[in-house]
């Protein structure tokens, strides 16, 4: 089971290496992390997603939250939350394939954001599990090069207060 | 305005610090500047290492946060270990190192160590200060991280311009943290649920840890133990939170626990855990651990509970309040059955030895420490078999008279914590027993303890080994001593050392001993031991006691690693 955790941190310089220390010294996995600052200029938001049953999501929060900088960590999986991911594609694209990559690109509300003699850059926005999509169905068109932002997510109607 | 020197000076007096371990460098010398003219106390040690435990046995010794000041690079990196011992065994340490000018910090400059980074993992939480501005709040903070919750090790990086910046910022009133929150007094209702589980019990078993001494709840533990009771047994880290002489004490469990506390854990209907971590030294074989008892985990941080046991009835709290609120809730117990058998097990099973060997044995040089000191002594150890013996042949009724790297187990503890100990508690004897091992590893430190006049005793045991290497090389490696010997014959081929004078140790600890300026004696029969010990006690110096014993005394009993507690192996035969 995979585990969307949000940590809210105070922005201080190398709180990312000790959250990233803390999960790598105790042999935790992080498929995707995310961090940048909130609307409080003092906090930034870490959005990480963990693979582990719930034993270890309960480890995995119980260290974070024993750090002194971190001031709240919740598993959004156990909540009702929004999860996004930016991605960009590059596919390669003659011009007979061109018409077909941008109507894929239509079908996944995903936007051609640059165009290229041979290939052109899609920019795709949502869910984790569509942006897998949209990458498996432009396997065949052969992808050049893919950079994803990571899960980035917030809990549905509840402010998040820190 | 202050300079940002110092507001660290003031800062750590108005933390109430009165000793300061330490060893000045190029990126501290603003602050030693400054020290110059302080009140402060400060002990030049010989390695920042020995700086680190002395500071951590003064923490265990006092249950003060204990403090060391070194200098950026080696200075730093020199205490890792130190920090290290302290983070795994829960002791509040502020450790103070100057860093190269922020200028030049990435550069690779002389003395330069990327000191927060290295240190991330052996401490509870570390600073780099940036601006001076910052100063006065983070001392401020790091002591009370230092002391609060599960207290830890916490480090000030000061980089030097830092050092000589001015401020007029003061120590803020009040501190405001809007991540830490440490968890003080227990919830009332696990508290009750807890009660009532004790109540219905016919075998309860009390497994205590270093929580209960860190949390200074040895007594209330002892009043609930003794109204409802409830048989106690303790981790290494425990020793001393309950007497041992108490008939309720089933001294230590684990892996080189009494057999009476290994049976009673698997026995007992209900275990009640009070600041202890459920260690895999403790527990042997998990799957087998406690199959047939409801667990209860009292326990100041979250994240100990449910780590490697699931328990039933988790408390997260301080041990003082939570057993406070608990002692009212318990029945007057019987347990009468229960405590029957336990006793039956203590007594047929005692810690024992072959008290009729015509050698030197080490377990007899502690037990006569025991005697001679009636218990009334700080024992600090360094690592091995003789840290066992020290547990199984001295009974600690007080706590904080045990000190013992447990967690990190760190060989060369023992002589630097002494130390530390012996300044924080000046009318104590405070023996430090090591084996000639670990000893050796913080040795130079010694000079310390001859310069303050402090009467420390160390009491090696010598076996001209690595000895709990060479007894898990008998039980487990098919006796093939593979470096673990420390004589100068009968070493293994691939160390290319050829055979000198039979029977020679080296070093010789007692010239050793003395070219630090300390007094040093030998004892080889078993026969010297009492009177040395004598001397050794009356002497108001310090004191080095070489005791040559025999080389292949082992730790019984003894667990098996991955095995269960009730697989203990008594002895060889």
């Amino acid at each position: 089971m995979k585990h969307v955790i949000s940590a809210l941190v105070e922005n201080q310089p190398g709180v990312l290496a000790r959250i990233v220390g803390l999960i790598s010294g105790r042999g935790f996995n992080i498929e995707s992390l995310n961090v940048a600052p909130t609307q409080d200029a003092g906090l930034s938001r870490m959005t990480m997603t963990v693979p582990g049953d719930d034993r270890v999501l309960e480890q995995v929060m119980k260290q974070l939250n024993k750090l002194v900088d971190v001031v709240k960590v919740t598993d959004l999986t156990q909540r009702r939350y929004l999860n996004r991911e930016l991605a960009l594609i590059e596919v390669a694209a003659p011009a007979k394939s061109r018409a077909e990559i941008v109507g894929l690109a239509d079908l996944f509300e995903a936007k051609v954001v640059s165009v290229q003699s041979g290939s052109l850059t899609i920019q795709m926005v949502g869910e984790k599990e569509k942006v897998n999509d949209l990458i498996e169905m432009l396997k065949p068109f052969k992808v050049l090069d893919v950079s994803r932002s990571g899960v980035i997510a917030v809990a549905r109607g509840e402010q998040v207060k820190p | 305005m202050k300079t940002g020197a110092q507001c660290i000076i003031d800062g750590l007096k108005r933390q109430g610090v009165k000793t300061i371990f330490g060893l000045p460098g190029g990126s501290v010398l603003d602050i030693f500047s400054e020290l110059y003219h302080s009140s402060l106390e400060f002990v030049l040690v010989r390695h920042e290492q020995g700086a680190a435990h002395m500071a951590d046995g003064y923490a265990r010794a006092t249950g003060k946060v204990g403090c060391c000041l070194v200098t950026s690079g080696p200075g730093a990196t020199n205490t890792v270990t130190g920090l290290a011992t302290a983070a795994m065994d829960g002791i509040p340490m502020v450790c103070i190192s100057g860093q190269v000018p922020s200028s030049m910090i990435g550069n690779d400059a002389f003395q330069e160590a990327d000191t927060t980074g290295i240190t991330r993992a052996v401490t509870k939480h570390n600073y780099l200060v940036r601006n001076v501005d910052d100063l006065p709040r983070t001392i401020a903070e790091a002591f009370y991280v230092a002391r609060s919750g599960k207290p830890g090790p916490v480090l000030i990086d000061v980089p030097k311009d830092v050092q000589r910046a001015s401020t007029d910022k003061t120590t803020p009133k009040e501190l405001s943290f809007r991540g830490y929150r440490p968890a003080f007094e227990g919830n009332s209702k696990q508290i009750a649920r807890l009660a009532e589980a004790i109540n219905k019990a016919a075998r309860p078993l009390l497994y205590v840890g270093g929580g209960v001494i860190a949390g200074d709840a040895s007594r209330e533990l002892t009043a609930l133990a003794r109204k409802a009771r409830i048989p106690v047994t303790t981790t290494l880290m425990g020793l001393g939170a309950f007497p041992e002489t108490d008939p309720l004490s089933l001294r230590m469990l684990g892996m080189h626990g009494s057999v009476a506390a290994n049976r009673a854990v698997s026995e007992c209907d209900l275990l009640i855990s009070v600041g202890a971590r459920f260690d895999d030294r403790v527990t042997g074989k998990i799957s087998e651990f406690a199959t047939a008892a409801k667990k209860a985990h009292i326990d100041i941080d979250p994240s100990s509970i449910d780590k490697s046991v699931t328990v039933d009835i988790p408390v997260v709290g301080h041990a003082k309040p939570v057993l406070q609120k608990l002692l009212p809730l318990v029945d007057k117990g019987g347990h009468r059955e229960w405590l029957a058998s336990v006793n039956a097990w203590m007594k047929e099973f005692p810690f024992s030895y072959d008290t009729k060997s015509s050698q030197l044995l080490p377990q007899y040089v502690i037990e006569q420490v025991y005697e001679l000191t009636r218990g009334k002594a700080i024992i600090t150890t360094e690592v091995g078999q003789h840290q066992m013996w020290a547990a199984h042949f001295f009974k600690y009724t007080k706590p904080r008279t045990f000190l013992s790297s447990g967690g990190l187990g760190t060989m060369g503890y023992g002589l630097p914590a002494a130390i530390g100990a012996q300044f924080g508690k000046r009318d104590a004897l405070v023996v430090d027993i090591g084996g000639d091992g670990s000893t050796q590893m913080n040795f130079q430190e010694l000079v310390v303890a001859v310069e303050h006049d402090l009467p420390i005793k160390v009491v090696i045991l010598n076996n001209g080994h690595l000895g709990m290497v060479r007894q898990w090389q008998e039980m487990f490696y098919k006796g093939e001593y593979s470096a673990s010997v420390l004589k100068t014959t009968g070493r293994n081929r691939v160390e290319n050392i050829p055979d000198r004078k039979p029977g020679q140790y080296l070093p010789d600890f007692v010239k050793l001993a003395e070219a630090h300026g300390a007094v040093g004696m030998r004892v080889t029969r078993q026969s010297e031991v009492k009177s040395a010990l004598k001397k050794a006690f009356s002497t108001p110096r310090p004191v080095v006691l070489d005791c040559v014993v025999s080389e292949n005394a082992n730790v019984y009993p003894m667990v098996p690693p991955g095995a269960s507690l009730i697989e203990m192996v008594h002895s060889m035969a």
